[in-house]
């Protein structure tokens, strides 16, 4: 999974460079949270501008990633998402669980609160 | 809506393929010029769909069968689409999926209750040696 993952202060911000996020390539990325959870970087943003499509497996990585978050007491948000993209949250009712932000700079703000 | 079209297809049994199912499943949606309702968002839906279905015939397809090829059919007909993919597989408990909940945090069981939600008409059979999920969408 192409991705850029870069350190802002205490937070890591990973943008997802693919058009899709599902079953072929969310392993793939809890894998690359997983390393930055070892790495003890707890608190991250998610982008996913570029992502147009999401399935199930996909919105499972970022649930996965969530949970590892919350339980190191960090925290996951996402930003940028497409309005398909945001359907499925709703769909699923994950808008529920997830801080959604319109872009990765209100997002990153939002850990200085 | 007079349309009436037949696609069947075989394709490998590996999650690299997915894109492709569900790009042909977009154009298939994006090409039924008489559809009343809002051609991107049914092409999207279809996408979807066939990505999940597929997603999960491949994880329950068993170890002997895994390098034979998936076989999924596309139907429009009677303004009424009907996908059917097909399994080699031991199949799932269908009938008893709960709906997702804000509290629970699965990160598994979210597709098949998408594919009920999206279609109109969805079915779990065994068949030949295998299963197939048949997915129906009323076009009009």
């Amino acid at each position: 999974m192409l991705t850029t993952i870069e350190s802002r202060d205490a937070v890591t911000l990973i943008q997802i460079q693919e058009e899709r996020l599902d079953a072929h390539n969310s392993s793939d990325l809890k894998g690359q949270m997983l390393t930055l959870f070892e790495e003890g970087k707890n608190n991250m943003v998610v982008d996913l501008q570029g992502v147009r499509f999401v399935d199930s497996s996909g919105l499972g990585a970022l649930v996965s990633g969530f949970k590892n978050a919350s339980a190191r007491n960090g925290n996951l948000k996402l930003c940028g998402l497409q309005p398909q993209v945001e359907s499925m949250f709703e769909l699923t009712r994950l808008h529920r669980v997830f801080e959604i932000f319109p872009d990765s700079t209100q997002a990153l703000d939002s850990f200085q609160e | 809506m007079s349309e009436s079209i037949f696609l069947d297809i075989k394709i490998p049994n590996e999650t690299g393929y997915l894109r492709l199912l569900g790009k042909i499943g977009e154009y298939l949606a994006q090409s039924l010029e008489s559809y009343p309702g809002d051609r991107e968002e049914l092409a999207y839906h279809i996408n979807l769909v066939l990505t999940e279905a597929m997603a999960n015939a491949i994880q329950h397809t068993a170890d002997a069968k895994r390098s034979e090829a998936l076989h999924v059919t596309l139907r429009v007909e009677n303004r009424k689409l009907t996908i059917k993919v097909y399994d080699q597989g031991q199949g799932f408990d269908f009938s008893n999926l709960p709906e997702p909940h804000p509290s629970c945090l699965a990160e598994h069981g979210r597709g098949i209750f998408i594919i009920k939600t999206l279609m109109d008409r969805v079915s779990y059979r065994k068949y030949d040696g295998g299963h197939v999920l048949e997915m129906e969408k009323v076009l009009f």
